[in-house]
């Protein structure tokens, strides 16, 4: 039977607090790549040749039905293969990145449909090329509906980075582990992990509810 | 790939829709519990059952999953791998799917629960014989993707050393070395898995519509209808409605 010692979680909260900082640029830099991906996603899904829309459209079906564990591993385990090595962060923020843009693809699907039908036959008449119609007239409307969505996605892609703990990312359950293989003492150590997600996620899901409420209608 | 490396991958594919099918069952009854007693009428219920569905999606699976099965023995109980993935899993995709079911019940026509208020029926008459059959259609394409994501989240169960599909991986690539290939098959193994989920839903979901007189919604032969909202906190109330 263990006892609760608030001393020991002084001790360990230095090596945490440097686990959460991995944590957090982890989520943040795998964020980026996650909006720039499923932007490229969402556009290349509209093209009109079936082409290019049937294999993007089951590559992303591919990557959002199987795990993000086992993709990471892939990358991991893969990457270094083909002549592409890179650290475990690195890698993990590929995936995580890979992983979220196939949900933020529908994200963006879902407010380049929400722009009025009337605002792109605007552009057309009065002629803008397309190009223009896209990045002066659709997206700028489009962003401001899927920014909310987006965060949510942040939100659930920090709770999926204790999976890079398993490619060897030193973050906040690497930390953690590496601490309890020592001590032999688990209880302290992943609750205040624990803790942690509830204290960061919980009051960022309540600032998104905010925002949505702002930056819709 | 020799037969003995395909025997140890559907030995794993066994484990893992076992432990599918245990937390989703446990996922189920939590979804139902908590998502009806957010709709109750006192407040502490509400309030008990908010905190339970904050707190369990604030938190990351995995380490619900970590403190289950390291940090729980140093009390007294030593969970089973299997079971602490199952616990883990369940009281977790339970909290995501007990918004689905909110939703769903709030979904439902108000003038439905005036009718049956009408008609003098107990509240527990009303849900049973007009609320609910009128919210489970509604709730079957969320819960096809939580049912997924849930498949995804076995692959967790691996880190606690449970022989499933991710862990049978691990084992293999260890003995042949050929990383590519082994976790490629598994991936198109999950991906098998998730197929099949989502047929056995849409089939769930027709059935479930046509028995109130509604036809599916359309979608594409594979594709999963995500919600825009994403699986965290969902800021959308009305599952199947305008985001």
């Amino acid at each position: 039977m263990n006892t609760w010692s608030w001393e020991y979680v002084g001790d360990i909260l230095p090596d945490l607090l440097s686990g959460l900082w991995v944590t957090v640029q982890a989520t943040l830099l795998g964020s980026l790549v996650a909006f720039a991906l499923g932007l490229v996603w969402a556009l290349l899904l509209r093209s009109p040749s079936r082409w290019v829309t049937w294999p993007v459209s089951a590559f992303v079906e591919f990557v959002r039905n199987t795990p993000l564990l086992v993709q990471l591993f892939f990358l991991f385990f893969v990457l270094p293969g083909w002549g592409l090595t890179f650290d475990p962060l690195t890698t993990g923020v590929i995936g995580l990145g890979l992983h979220y843009s196939t949900y933020t693809a529908e994200v963006y699907r879902a407010g380049i449909d929400g722009v009025p039908e009337g605002q792109w036959e605007a552009a057309t008449a009065l002629s803008l090329p397309r190009r223009r119609t896209w990045t002066s007239v659709i997206l700028p409307q489009a962003f401001r509906r899927v920014v909310p969505a987006l965060g949510n996605y942040v939100i659930a892609m920090f709770k999926d980075t204790p999976m890079l703990a398993a490619i060897t990312v030193a973050e906040l359950l690497f930390q953690a582990n590496s601490i309890s293989a020592t001590t032999f003492d688990y209880m302290e150590p992943i609750t205040v992990v624990g803790v942690l997600f509830v204290v960061i996620s919980y009051p960022t899901s309540l600032l998104l509810r905010v925002l949505e409420r702002r930056l819709v209608r | 790939m020799t037969g003995a490396l395909w025997e140890l991958f559907f030995k794993g594919v066994w484990i893992t829709v076992q432990l599918m099918v245990y937390s989703a069952v446990l996922a189920a009854v939590v979804a139902f519990g908590i998502g009806v007693a957010r709709t109750s009428r006192l407040w502490i219920v509400r309030f008990l059952s908010g905190v339970y569905v904050e707190f369990f999606r604030g938190t990351s699976a995995l380490v619900l999953m970590f403190w289950l099965f390291f940090a729980l023995p140093l009390l007294g109980w030593q969970l089973a791998g299997l079971w602490a993935g199952t616990l883990a899993l369940g009281l977790s995709y339970g909290a995501y799917g007990s918004e689905v079911v909110r939703g769903s019940l709030q979904a439902v026509a108000p003038a439905q629960r005036e009718a049956a208020i009408a008609l003098s029926f107990t509240p527990w008459q009303r849900l049973r014989k007009v609320i609910l059959p009128q919210a489970v259609p509604e709730m079957m394409p969320p819960f096809n993707n939580l049912l997924i994501e849930l498949l995804k989240g076995t692959a967790l169960a691996s880190l606690l050393s449970i022989g499933e599909l991710t862990f049978q991986a691990k084992l293999a690539r260890l003995s042949t070395g050929q990383s590519a290939q082994v976790y490629g098959i598994i991936l198109v193994l999950y991906f098998v898995i998730a197929f099949v989920v989502t047929r056995i839903m849409r089939l769930l979901e027709r059935r479930a519509k046509a028995s109130i007189g509604r036809a599916p919604e359309k979608s594409g032969w594979f594709s999963r209808r995500l919600p825009v909202g994403g699986p965290g906190p969902q800021v959308t109330t009305a599952p199947g409605g305008k985001p």
